[in-house]
Order: C-alpha cells, then structure tokens, then sequence
C-alpha cells in the first residue's frame, strides 16, 4: 500500500455469486398471511392461460441469503457516504436521510393517484409548496413537475417552444446547441422534431455570440444553452444571446444541470432564459440510487404556460386544491400521473431544510470548486481559465506526453479512495477531467482530493504503469468492454455453469475514453 | 447549517487561499445587475423535527383510514421490510450510473440479476435497465418498433391505459407516427375484426395491454401470430407485473412493456415507478436505455459492466435510439430485491391470492340487485362490473363508509359512464370486500 494514500486502506470484501446461482428448490424468503377466502383453481378458470409451475428458474431462497446477498453486492459499490464523488456535471451531493423517511411516512406513500382530489390535499399541498419555491428559485412564471428526468424535462420544454410556434403559425425546423452540451440536448431536440445545428465555442469556451447572430434565422426555434456551461463557466453575454433570439422570434432554453452554481445568487428568468428544466436529483439532493430516478421539472414565462402537461395544479375558491386536465392547448401528458411524486417529496425537505439559506450552499459548492482549481492548477492542464463556478474542467494534456490519459488518472484516483471525476466530457476538451465537488466536502476532504491528485500527477511523471495499470486495488481489474460489447452476454441463463462462461481472458484493450456524465 | 460541513474559519481559510475576500467575488462573472441583491423568498430554514411536523401534517390531510378499491396501473401489495432496508443502504442509495465499472459492480450485478428476473417473468430473451414508468416504456417500444419496421402507423388498442395512450399521443405527435385506436369488443378484449381490417403491411405495431386496462386477459398467442402476418410487431404492455405469476408470459411478443411498481413499490401518489422493457435478442441494438452486460477483468474474474453504449445518447447523441439517461435505477433494484425475495413460490402465491380475491369479489358484487359483471373475458385481479347508475355519484356514497370507490371507467371511457374498475389485491381482506358489497348494497337500494 502507497504510504501516500491517506484516505484508504485494505479491507476484505465478500466474494457472492449470482442469487440464481444459490437457488435451492423449496427455499423461500417471503410467506404471506393465509389467504381467507375460497382458493380458486386456476386451471379451471384461466385454461390456456395459467402459468404452469409459476416462473421458471425464479430464485428459491431464504431472507437471510436475500439479505447477505444484497449487503454484500452493497459493498462492492462506491457513494457519496463513504466520501467525494467529484463527477462533474452530476452534482453528487449529500442525500439528506430526513428527506427519505418523510417520503416513507404513512400518508404520503400509501397515496393512490387516482383516490378522490379531497382525500389528497396534503399531497396536493406538498406539489404546490415546491412549485412555488421552485418558482422562486429560478425566476420563472410558471411550472410542470411531471417530467421524470432531466432528459424528459429537456423534451417536454421543446414541446412546449413547439407548440407555442405553432400557435403562432410556424413551429420551425431547428434547434441550435453549442458543441460543449449533453448528450441528452441532442438526442433530446429529434424526439421533439426538430434539426440539431450545432455552435462552436469561441476560444474562451462560450458560445460565439456572432456566429449564433448569423444562424438565428426564422428557421430556428430554440438555442439550448447549458449555463454554467459544462466547463462550469457563467455565459456572460446571455442576456445578449437572449435579445438575439428573441429578436427573431425564437426562444430561449435553458438546461438546469448545473443549477447548483446559481441557486440564490442570479435567477435564470431575470437574465432572459423563457423555459429551462431542473434535476432535482443534482441541485436539490434527491439521491442518484445508482442511476435513478431523478425528476426533471421545467419552469417557464407565462407565454408558454397554456401549453404545460396535463393534468396541472388548480387553486380553486376556498384554497382548495384540484388537478385539472382540461387545457385545450396542452401538449399532453410526457408521463403517467402526477410525476415522480415521492422523489417531489424530497426536494421539497431539502428546500425547506435550508431556506433563504440555500444561497450559502451555493456559495461552498463555489468556494470547493476553486480551491481545488488553486491547487490543482499547474499540475493539470488548465485548457480555459474563465472564472470557475461550481465546476473546474482540466484536460490531460501534460500527462499525455508520457502516455497517460485522464481515464488512467481517474482509474488511480479510485486507488486513493474517491470516486473519478468526470472523464472525457465535454466533448470540447480533449481528455477532459471535469471536477464539480459540490458543497457536501469539508475542507479536511477538499485537501485529501488535492494531495490524490498531485501524487497522480508525480506518479504520471514517474511511474505511468501505475497508472495505466490502475486500479489496483478493487474487486475486479480494468474490466473488457470492447468483448462484452462484442458478444453480449446480457441475463444469466440456467445453463450456464457459475461463476459465469470464462471469457478467454482478454488482455483488456484500453478503448479511447468515453464520455461518462 | 447542518449540512455544510465548513465552520467559519475554514471557510475564510478557503477563500483566502483562492485569492478573494468573499464568497460574492466568486460570482464576478455573472454580469452584475442579474445577481441577486437580497435573499430568497423561502419558508424555513427547518429543524429535522420540523421537516418531519411539516410533512406528518401533510399525510394527515390525505386517506388514511380508508380502504380501497383502486387499481388501474397502480397496485397495493404487500411489501418486505427488507427491499427497504436494502435500497436504503447508503451505497446503493447515494451512488451514481455505474460507469466506473471497478467500484460499482454491486450496482452492475444487480442490475444484471434485474434483466435476468425480467427475462424470466416476461418470457423474453433480453430486458434493459429500466425506463421512467409503464407509459413511456410502452411509448419507447412504439419508437422503437418503428425503427425496426421502418413504418409509421401503429394501432393502440382502445384498452390500453388511458393515460399510456396519452403519453404515446404526446411523443408520436411530433416523430410522424400516426396513432390508431383500436376498439374493444364485447367480451372486454381488443375486437379482432377491427383489428384485421385495419391491420396492412404500413403498420410498424400493435399494441395491447393484458391484462388490459379493463381487467380482461388478451390472447396474447394468437394476436401475434395475426401481428406478424403482415410483418408488423407485436407490443403487450403489462400494468399489474403481479399477474405473470399466474399468467402465461406474452413470449411471442416482439417487445414487452411494463410497469413494475406491483414489485415492492409504494404507490405514492404516483411515482417513483419503474418501467421495464424487454424484447428478442435480435433487436438488443434497437433497444434503448442502459444494459449491464457480464464480462471479465484483466485477471479473468467475472465482472459487470455497461454495455452496447453506442445506442445511448451520451455516444451517438443526436442519432441515439433515445434520449433517455437517468432512468428508475434504485426502484429497479426495489423490485429486483422484492422479486428475489418473493421467490418462485411467494410470488405464485402471491398471484394465486390476487386471483382468489378478485373472483370471490366479483362473487359478493354480482349478489347484489342491478350489479352485473362487464365483461365475459377471464381476469386476474381487476375487473369491471356495471351499476345501475353513475359510478361517480355512487363513489360519493361510498365515502360515508370510509371506502375509496373503484376507478370511474367514464372519466377516460364517456361511453362507460356506469362502469366501475374493481381492483383487489392479497392486502385486501375479506371483511373489508364484504363491508365493500354491504355499503354498495345500501347505496343502490337507495332510489335517486
């Protein structure tokens, strides 16, 4: 062990097949209480359509097995519990564990979507508090919370630009994206029909306010604009960006993502954003699970509010609450119900935890940022050095002369116990190492990131197997995409013998990193 | 604040080691005259117990103390402590899309045990990660039918739930995909006549759901020999995941959509859910959403990873099969907990007592005068039955006797104003089905 490591150390993990693989006949985890009514055949009553024997090669195991199985898969996982998640872009912030038991509480998880509207005040009461402080937040007239991510809040704010045109006449062909955006605006803009053009940025990382004035023509719907930019840089000529849109009748979009940077310091509807969508599972800290569920409000100017997804929030006489679906110009429903209603929940408990206070989260999820800028700079390559938000982008371009690229440093950093930034994104940035620690670190952590990455740097310099070669220090190695790509082994089969059919050991071929946001 | 882990003077030390006097400095780059000069309007800042007050004050303002009879794409059942103790664990918990393969096999297993357990419910050969819910699961299978076809008019059965249609509504809309309804027949199932005259070799997809949407089971079979007759695809879409206990899996389905929340999700008002999706392995390329695929490391261990990412937007971006990224991940591991622990014979059961309950439920309505089953087609655990007046008035009723009323069919279905979608599960007791058919019975013996 690196006597440099100063945040890891050994510890056993348990090794655990798959449960299929521990399945006994007659082994069960689950009994319910008797049933009390007569047992209906359902041979007699179903005929060709009863299942036979119920689910071939379900698992038979007891609670206990269940329980070890789960607790030490758990195990073999990195989070944001056990220290910095630096992902850029991500937000891997504290998951407050209030927020989980009030989404539990009897009374709001037991709710029906579809009991009477009078039995679910207080459920509708929670959707209206966060619609206005969300509201708020964001400087905005109007709100959907339905959208079930940011991908789909991306696309619900489309629809809405698109129906707004389209009432105007003319819902337009294009939508213009600056080349340091998502994956998601791109992919997001031809499920809601329309052209990508894309911007270049200017050589500071914005977006090249003179170009998009010779490409917004009334062919052009929206910009999407990511602001923070995924270099973590403000988009200081926005309001610029937004008259020239405006000017031609097209609108402007804002991408939430790093709403982090900007929550009680500046309001997206004071600097002219018309429509923008939030994760809820970055800026307002409802937990990432493992890849989801998140919940992608979109807040919007009033033009565009007769076109928000059915059903919306009504106030009606006597403050009584009400859903209503009858809006003529809607776009529709983007998901069934209300929306991810338990995850509103949370956010919600975060938002009331703080209050005003809420700026000051900000203000350290800044403060981190650029200390670690300070000390990282020189030693990574730096490749815009505008003012640094909630995020810091470096590039690897001083390792690369010795053969190192950010996705071996990122496999090191694992070795000195934190989770790897975010690795080759954005795309504008040849190997990219975007940093966003967030507010959740302590100085004491801050300073543990620091020494890590500086002891990659000298170990890139001294030593680059190691780092090639890193991790070295997990469950498993550096694992073969390019073979499981190849011959896709994607559900186990009762066939297979355990421990799974041996791959001929690859030596794993190190692909060009991918974008990982 | 308690979150914040800074005190003062480490936070000073911060800033004075960046180079600036103050936080505000920080946000020189944000033109001046846009930042804000006072604080947010907010309530709080709360106490722990506070949040908790609010929130305790909230759910009593809801149904507590009622039964109910609701179902209709979202399900009681019952649910082990354990999938919560599990989820809850901070490493499953606060975790991110594993792409860091090397930290995030628990997640990467756990996702391929996901797929397996889907495959084996569903009868299909290959299932991804996880989509939003049942709606959009359905409507990404529409999409992507269409690509796999290279066709644009798709037929929806006029069973399938309302609000999936709706959301299909809201995506084909603007992807050219021109949407059809399919009416239902007498028996409570897709009317087959209707469906072969409007079924041509233009059409990428059928679609139905089944148990579909009025409780009836579709012959799943026969339709998709009917389907790729004209070389089109066969789409079922499931909403109560309980049934495939007992039902026969739609195998021959070109692509399976479902809702997964019946496995060990609360109902909470709505969501989170978990939409499952699951197709043949010949169309894994045209499948959207995340896959875990086995592979090994440098050493020849056995390893977990993220797959075939050339479909996902974050590779092809605008060229992807979807946009879709964050998807349902820790309610997929819920329901791969939930099903784990069910096991093959919980779950049987499970289903067995769901079947049970509905028949004996039916059985107490129909006693009653003016109270007549809907439809001839086998059910599993919902069906419709018709009052002799609006189901809406009679729900009022019901209230009196603490009871939510089954679903209004007539507030997606104006031609069924008189039809009431019952739904029992095994957390439904005998006393309260019977209680149920006593409050009906009065109410009806009461003239309008």
């Amino acid at each position: 062990m690196n006597s440099k490591i100063r945040k890891a150390g050994r510890h056993t993990s348990q090794n655990e097949g798959l449960i299929f693989e521990k399945s006994s006949t007659g082994k069960r985890a689950f009994e319910l209480p008797p049933l009390d009514v007569p047992a209906v055949d359902p041979v007699r009553a179903l005929g060709a359509h009863h299942r036979l024997g119920g689910v071939e090669h379900f698992p038979e195991v007891s609670e206990i097995e269940v329980l070890r199985h789960f607790t030490r898969l758990s195990t073999w996982n990195y989070a944001i519990d056990l220290g910095m998640y630096p992902l850029g872009s991500c937000t891997m912030k504290y998951n407050p564990r209030v927020n989980e038991f009030v989404a539990r509480l009897d009374g709001l998880a037991t709710e029906h979507p579809y009991q009477p509207q009078e039995l679910s005040q207080g459920c509708l009461k929670i959707l209206q508090l966060l619609e206005k402080c969300l509201l708020e937040i964001t400087g905005m007239d109007s709100i959907t919370l339905q959208p079930a991510a940011g991908a789909q809040g991306e696309m619900t704010g489309l629809l809405l630009i698109r129906a707004y045109l389209e009432k105007q006449g003319n819902p337009r062909k294009k939508v213009l994206i600056p080349d340091s955006a998502h994956g998601t605006n791109p992919a997001t803009a031809v499920i809601a029909g329309y052209e990508v053009e894309n911007i270049k940025s200017e050589s500071h990382g914005q977006i090249d306010v003179d170009k998009l004035r010779e490409l917004v023509t009334e062919d052009v719907a929206a910009l999407m604009v990511t602001n923070p930019s995924t270099l973590g840089i403000f988009e200081q000529r926005i309001p610029e960006i937004a008259e020239i849109l405006h000017t031609k009748g097209a609108l402007l979009y804002m991408d939430g993502a790093n709403m982090n940077a900007l929550t009680g310091i500046t309001r997206p509807g004071d600097f002219g954003v018309d429509v923008m969508h939030l994760n809820l599972h970055k800026t307002f800290s409802t937990p990432h699970g493992g890849g989801g569920p998140g919940t992608g409000p979109v807040a919007m100017k009033k033009i565009l509010e007769p076109f928000r997804p059915v059903p919306v929030l009504v106030e009606k006489d006597g403050g009584r609450l009400a859903l209503d679906a009858n809006r003529p110009d809607s776009i529709g429903r983007v998901k069934a119900f209300v929306g991810n209603f338990g995850l509103l929940v949370r956010a919600l408990a975060y938002i009331l935890a703080y209050g005003p206070g809420v700026r000051e989260a900000t203000e350290d999820a800044v403060i981190n940022a650029n200390y670690i800028r300070k000390h990282l700079e020189g030693v990574f390559d730096l490749p815009y050095s505008l003012p640094s938000m909630h995020e810091v982008v470096f590039s690897d371009a001083l390792q690369k002369k010795n053969g190192v690229n950010t996705m071996d440093i990122a496999k090191r950093l694992i070795d000195y116990g934190f989770h790897p930034y975010t690795t080759a994104f954005p795309l504008i940035v040849p190997g990219a190492l975007m940093i966003e620690p967030t507010e959740s670190e302590s100085k004491e952590e801050c300073d543990l990131f620091i020494d890590a990455m500086r002891a990659i740097a000298l170990e890139a310099a001294e030593n680059p197997a190691l780092v090639k070669t890193a991790p070295h220090t997990t469950r498993v190695r550096r694992l073969d995409e390019v073979g499981a790509a190849r011959k896709p082994i994607l559900r186990w089969k009762s066939t297979d013998k355990p421990e799974g059919k041996l791959h001929h050991a690859t030596k794993t071929q190190h692909p060009e990193p991918t974008p990982s946001v | 604040m308690r979150y914040l882990p800074k005190s003062p003077a480490e936070r000073q030390e911060m800033l004075a080691a960046i180079g600036v006097k103050s936080a505000e400095e920080l946000f020189s780059s944000i033109p001046e005259r846009y930042r804000l000069k006072k604080l947010l309007n907010l309530p709080g800042p709360m106490s722990e117990a506070e949040v908790i007050s609010y929130f305790k004050e909230r759910a009593a303002e809801n149904s507590t103390g009622y039964s109910s009879f609701l179902g209709a794409g979202v399900y009681n059942h019952l649910r082990s402590v354990v999938t919560d103790v599990i989820i809850q664990r901070g490493e499953f918990l606060t975790s991110y899309t594993p792409y860091q393969a090397e930290i995030t096999q628990g997640t990467l297993q756990a996702i391929f045990e996901f797929q397996t357990l889907i495959c084996q419910l569903t009868g299909q050969e290959v299932a991804n990660a996880s989509m939003y819910d049942g709606s959009t699961a359905t409507t990404e299978a529409i999409l992507m039918a269409e690509r796999l076809t290279d066709r644009r008019r798709v037929l929806v059965a006029r069973s399938l739930h309302p609000e999936y249609r709706h959301v299909l509504g809201t995506y084909a809309r603007n992807c050219g995909l021109q949407l059809e309804e399919i009416p239902y027949g007498s028996a409570g199932t897709i009317d087959q006549k209707a469906l072969h005259s409007a079924l041509r070799d233009d059409v990428a997809a059928v679609v139905v759901q089944s148990p579909n949407f009025f409780g009836a089971i579709e012959e799943t079979a026969e339709l998709a020999g009917v389907v790729h007759g004209v070389g089109a695809l066969l789409v079922v879409a499931i909403t109560e995941g309980v049934s495939l206990g007992l039902l026969k899996p739609p195998a021959e389905a070109d692509i399976v959509a479902m809702e997964g929340q019946s496995f060990g999700l609360a109902p909470s008002y709505g969501g989170p859910f978990v939409g499952v999706m699951a197709s043949r392995d010949k169309f894994v390329r045209q499948l959207p959403g995340r896959l875990a695929g086995e592979t090994a490391d440098t050493e020849g261990r056995r390893g977990f990873v993220l797959t075939l990412a050339t479909r996902e937007q974050h590779i092809r971006r605008e060229k992807a099969t979807s946009n879709i990224c964050t998807n349902q991940a820790l309610c997929a591991l819920a329901a791969t907990v939930h099903l784990t622990l069910l096991g093959k014979e919980g779950l049987r059961e499970m289903a067995h007592q769901n079947f049970s309950k509905a028949a004996f439920a039916l059985g107490e309505l129909e006693k009653i005068p003016g109270v007549r089953r809907a439809f001839p087609a086998p059910f599993f655990n919902e069906f419709t039955v018709e009052f002799p007046r609006s189901v809406k008035l009679v729900n009022a009723q019901l209230l009196k006797d603490k009871i939510i009323g089954p679903f209004v069919l007539g507030t997606a279905y104006p031609e069924l104003t008189k039809h009431a979608l019952v739904c029992v599960t095994e957390t439904t007791s005998r006393a309260q089905i019977e209680h149920f058919a006593g409050a009906l019975r009065r109410v009806l013996e009461v003239p309008l």
